[in-house]
């Protein structure tokens, strides 16, 4: 089993939520994020005052899948994400030891 | 006092008093979020702290005999101050006048935020209220500068070029905070803003309109004012900024509307006709400039009390000297430029801000060096990193 | 590659951020997250009732870098999150199975 983790920009979030579901995955977890890459963030102002802001809004998409899918969401995750400018975001894949279902105790991929 | 004015007196009372708890939510929302909560309970201690000294001492000293540069004691404890005779009228006044005496000191919280110690806060208010507060409203309203023919209809002088002045000297002796200029911190929550916006504009219709004392047309045309001046610096700020920074910005907005409000403050009660866009025009465009002295001058004035309510202050007084107009108001007091009078009340107006000025700065300076060398002023490393919330209040704004 | 995730304190986002930067580090993802450690939180008092704050407040970052930059990137987050004091953080290393660059579709170091 692997787990895929993926950042994202927040508005492409129903999309690549959408897109994951079309795939048959069950299950994610999301989280609202900060961070930069190479596009680094952006400046505001204030009161004519620059402040440069380091870390713009992204989302974190974390699943678990069976590695036989892993291909397939990584293609799902790229084509909804995507939209061609710097700053779409990035995958990547870890592998997981053990997966256990907390309510019925069931372990590994029966557990996804 | 009639009791159309007495309601109109008591209301504007209230109306007052909700714009120390704006203030507060003003400046709140632009400070960082660790901070948050030191910088509400810096405001909500001058509603505290300043009625109960008012009672006691406060307005004794500040209107008490008709002595040129201070009050007696003839009123401790509001001594003698009946309803009967007046139908409650002075007690109404008094209470209006504790308002003014309770946000004015809260005013300053916006300079030192970030690292100032409580104790230090809660010591320098009552001292601040009566050393330099007092005094300068003695001698703007009864004393010696009232009666050289200067005005400040609602407190341009005697409250923000006073405490926008005693705001340089506080943090003058109290230092920048850890990391400015280099590093900055950009408002934690703007729709905080603009709410402390929203309730210090409403406030302060009870605010000017309020300080006529009396529900007439001087009031009414105090509330006009106060309304135009502060959409027309509003107006103003935002289309400076907008094409001098590329964005039309809430802050810029309520900065606008705060500038125009201070300024038009002295001058609500004598100026009518298109004055108040004027000068609320001219006090937006000046404070959207203003605010950026400290980052020149490297005074760290955390919030812009010096470019908002001193300059604000300032500009509003001074162009009295051009826009007052007695016909208008069949009023005793003497005409601006614009409407045959000569320079003699700008003079005036000059004399009196800059009286205003040198006490308020000196004595502001001494407090704050005598606590700094008694107490200490400024929090501990460790706190001003980490926040003045927990660290100081053992609370937190966000959970 | 490695993904590198740090759990801080708040307050030395800043610093941290700037010694990544300094190490040459690209991009990075942070997160507000709660937790305790050995410190075991703190306490609140609110009108008398004192709350037992078990989850204090911390910032997580998490970075993807190649293996030979693991150690420099370690050494600076230490240096930049290190107070002394109990609560400092900790930081972990996981192995990376595959890494995509959304935007382009790059795959392995070449995304970082």
């Amino acid at each position: 089993m692997k787990l895929i983790t993926a950042i994202i920009k927040p508005f492409k979030l129903d999309d690549v939520k959408e897109s994951l579901k079309a795939a048959g995955v069950q299950g994610m977890t999301v989280s609202e994020v900060r961070g930069f890459g190479r596009q680094g963030g952006h400046s505001e102002t204030y009161r004519g005052a620059e402040y440069k802001i380091d870390f713009v809004p992204k989302v974190r998409f974390e699943l678990v899948v069976e590695d036989g899918v892993v291909e397939s969401v990584i293609a799902a995750i790229k084509a909804a994400a995507s939209t061609g400018k710097i700053g779409d975001g990035k995958i990547w894949v870890t592998d997981v030891d053990r997966i256990v279902r907390i309510r019925t105790g069931e372990e590994g991929p029966d557990a996804i | 006092m009639d009791a159309g004015s007495l309601t109109w007196v008591l209301v504007s009372a209230a109306m007052v008093l909700f714009m120390t708890p704006g203030l507060a939510f003003f400046y709140g929302g632009m400070d960082r979020e660790r901070n948050v909560l030191n910088m509400l309970m810096m405001n909500f201690y001058c509603v505290l702290i300043v009625p109960v000294l008012w009672m006691i001492l406060g307005y004794s000293l500040a209107q008490g005999g008709s002595g040129n540069f201070i009050g007696n004691f003839d009123f401790l404890f509001l001594d003698g101050i009946g309803i009967l005779d007046d139908n409650g009228g002075q007690l109404a006044t008094i209470a209006f006048l504790g308002m003014f005496a309770a946000i004015t000191p809260a005013l300053i919280s916006g300079a030192v935020a970030d690292r100032m110690k409580f104790s230090a806060w809660a010591i320098f208010v009552p001292l601040w209220l009566l050393l330099v507060y007092v005094p300068v409203f003695k001698w703007v309203y009864g004393g010696w500068l009232g009666d050289r023919g200067s005005l400040d209809f609602a407190g341009g002088t005697a409250i923000h070029v006073n405490a926008g002045i005693a705001a340089l000297a506080a943090v003058l002796v109290l230092g920048k905070r850890k990391g400015w200029p280099k590093e900055g911190q950009p408002p934690h929550s703007m729709p905080l803003v603009m709410i402390g916006t929203g309730i210090l504009w409403f406030g302060w219709f009870g605010f000017n309109a309020g300080s006529a004392l009396a529900a007439n047309g001087q009031a009414t045309q105090a509330f006009m004012n106060t309304f135009l001046a502060a959409a027309a610096a509003g107006l103003v700020w935002v289309v400076v900024e907008w094409k001098r920074d590329g964005h039309p910005t809430n802050l810029g907005a309520a900065s606008g509307i705060v500038a125009g409000l201070v300024a038009i403050t002295p001058a609500a009660g004598y100026v009518s006709g298109a004055a108040p866009l004027v000068i609320g025009g001219i006090a937006g465009l000046v404070c959207c400039y203003a605010v950026k002295l400290k980052s020149k001058f490297l005074f760290d004035d955390a919030l812009d009390v010096v470019g908002v309510h001193f300059v604000g202050g300032l500009v509003g007084s001074l162009l009295i000297g051009f826009f007052a107009n007695p016909e208008f108001f069949d009023g005793t007091f003497e005409e601006g430029i614009f409407y045959g009078g000569d320079a003699g009340l700008l003079l005036e107006q000059a004399i009196a801000n800059l009286s205003a000025i040198v006490w308020s700065f000196a004595i502001t300076f001494v407090i704050m060096v005598v606590l700094k060398k008694t107490i200490g002023v400024r929090v501990d490393e460790q706190v001003e990193t980490t926040g003045l919330d927990f660290g100081l209040h053992g609370e937190s704004a966000y959970h």
